[in-house]
């Protein structure tokens, strides 16, 4: 436990969002480590470009049909969507998942370590109807796919 | 804290490693108001998720209240044995912790 802690002031003292591109290409840090420290400002950005823009440190993205994303087409309920996101993509640094209509759009960010495969999965809240984004971040490239979900209960707020 | 909130599942199937988990967690996204009071609930949930096997780090997730209630994380690695043991910590927003381990099967 003591460990942990220690690692993580050293990572929340060393890591502050706007070196994250410059940390990265500078190769100064190991990619896992970079977004290990919870970031604000890209989980409290209302649009989905200000949020890549914190998050990954660039909003502009390919799309790619190598990335998969496995959701519902309809979701019955907004509070609990499945989404799986793979990639066939080799060197794959880390994937961000968004949910474009959500009042806060980035809902998770996944930073691979040794040996990660990039396929996660896990279950979203999404407030309305729009498409699910992925984005992933291989050789400092990012790289995008979409899909739309439509929702008929909304899971976000009251 | 008392009861396990995390529950694991490890998988070796060829080479590849797939590990499977169900925490425990409200996931408040802090938008949400109590129906009896009125009130607004505050945010709470998971924002840090590690998983660690052998001293290395296979993957960290940071994750907003945009995560569902009770959150379902599974992800893959490779270089994993059986009978490795794979630990998943989580941090949350007001300060809670927990880990937990498995072997992998």
């Amino acid at each position: 436990m003591t460990m942990n802690l220690k690692r993580r002031v050293f990572l929340k003292g060393s890591i502050a969002a706007g070196t994250l591109g410059v940390a990265v290409s500078a190769g100064l840090l190991a990619p896992r480590a970079v977004i290990a420290a919870w970031n604000e400002k890209a989980f409290g950005a209302k649009s989905v470009d200000d949020a890549l823009a914190a998050a990954m440190g660039d909003a502009s993205n390919t799309a790619s049909d190598t990335i998969k994303i496995k959701a519902p087409d309809i979701a019955e309920n907004g509070a609990v969507v499945p989404v799986s996101v793979a990639s066939s993509m080799t060197g794959v640094e880390s994937i961000a998942l968004l949910a474009e209509g959500n009042a806060s759009p980035l809902v998770a960010t996944f930073a691979l370590g040794a040996g990660a495969v990039p396929d996660v999965s896990t279950r979203i809240k999404m407030g309305k109807t729009s498409d699910v984004i992925a984005v992933v971040k291989a050789g400092g490239k990012l790289y995008s796919a979409r899909k739309s979900v439509k929702v008929t209960i909304g899971g976000c707020g009251g | 804290m008392a009861k396990k909130t995390i529950k694991i599942r490890a998988k070796l199937s060829g080479d590849k490693t797939t590990v499977k988990c169900l925490m425990t967690h409200p996931m408040e996204t802090g938008l949400r108001k109590d129906s009896k009071t009125g009130k607004m609930i505050p945010a709470h949930f998971i924002n840090e998720v590690m998983a660690e096997s052998g001293g290395k780090t296979l993957m960290t997730a940071n994750w907003s209240g945009g995560v569902s209630k009770n959150p379902y994380l599974s992800f893959a690695f490779t270089g994993g044995q059986k009978g490795d043991e794979v630990k998943i910590s989580w941090k949350d927003n007001q300060g809670g912790s927990d880990s937990g381990a498995v072997q992998i099967k």
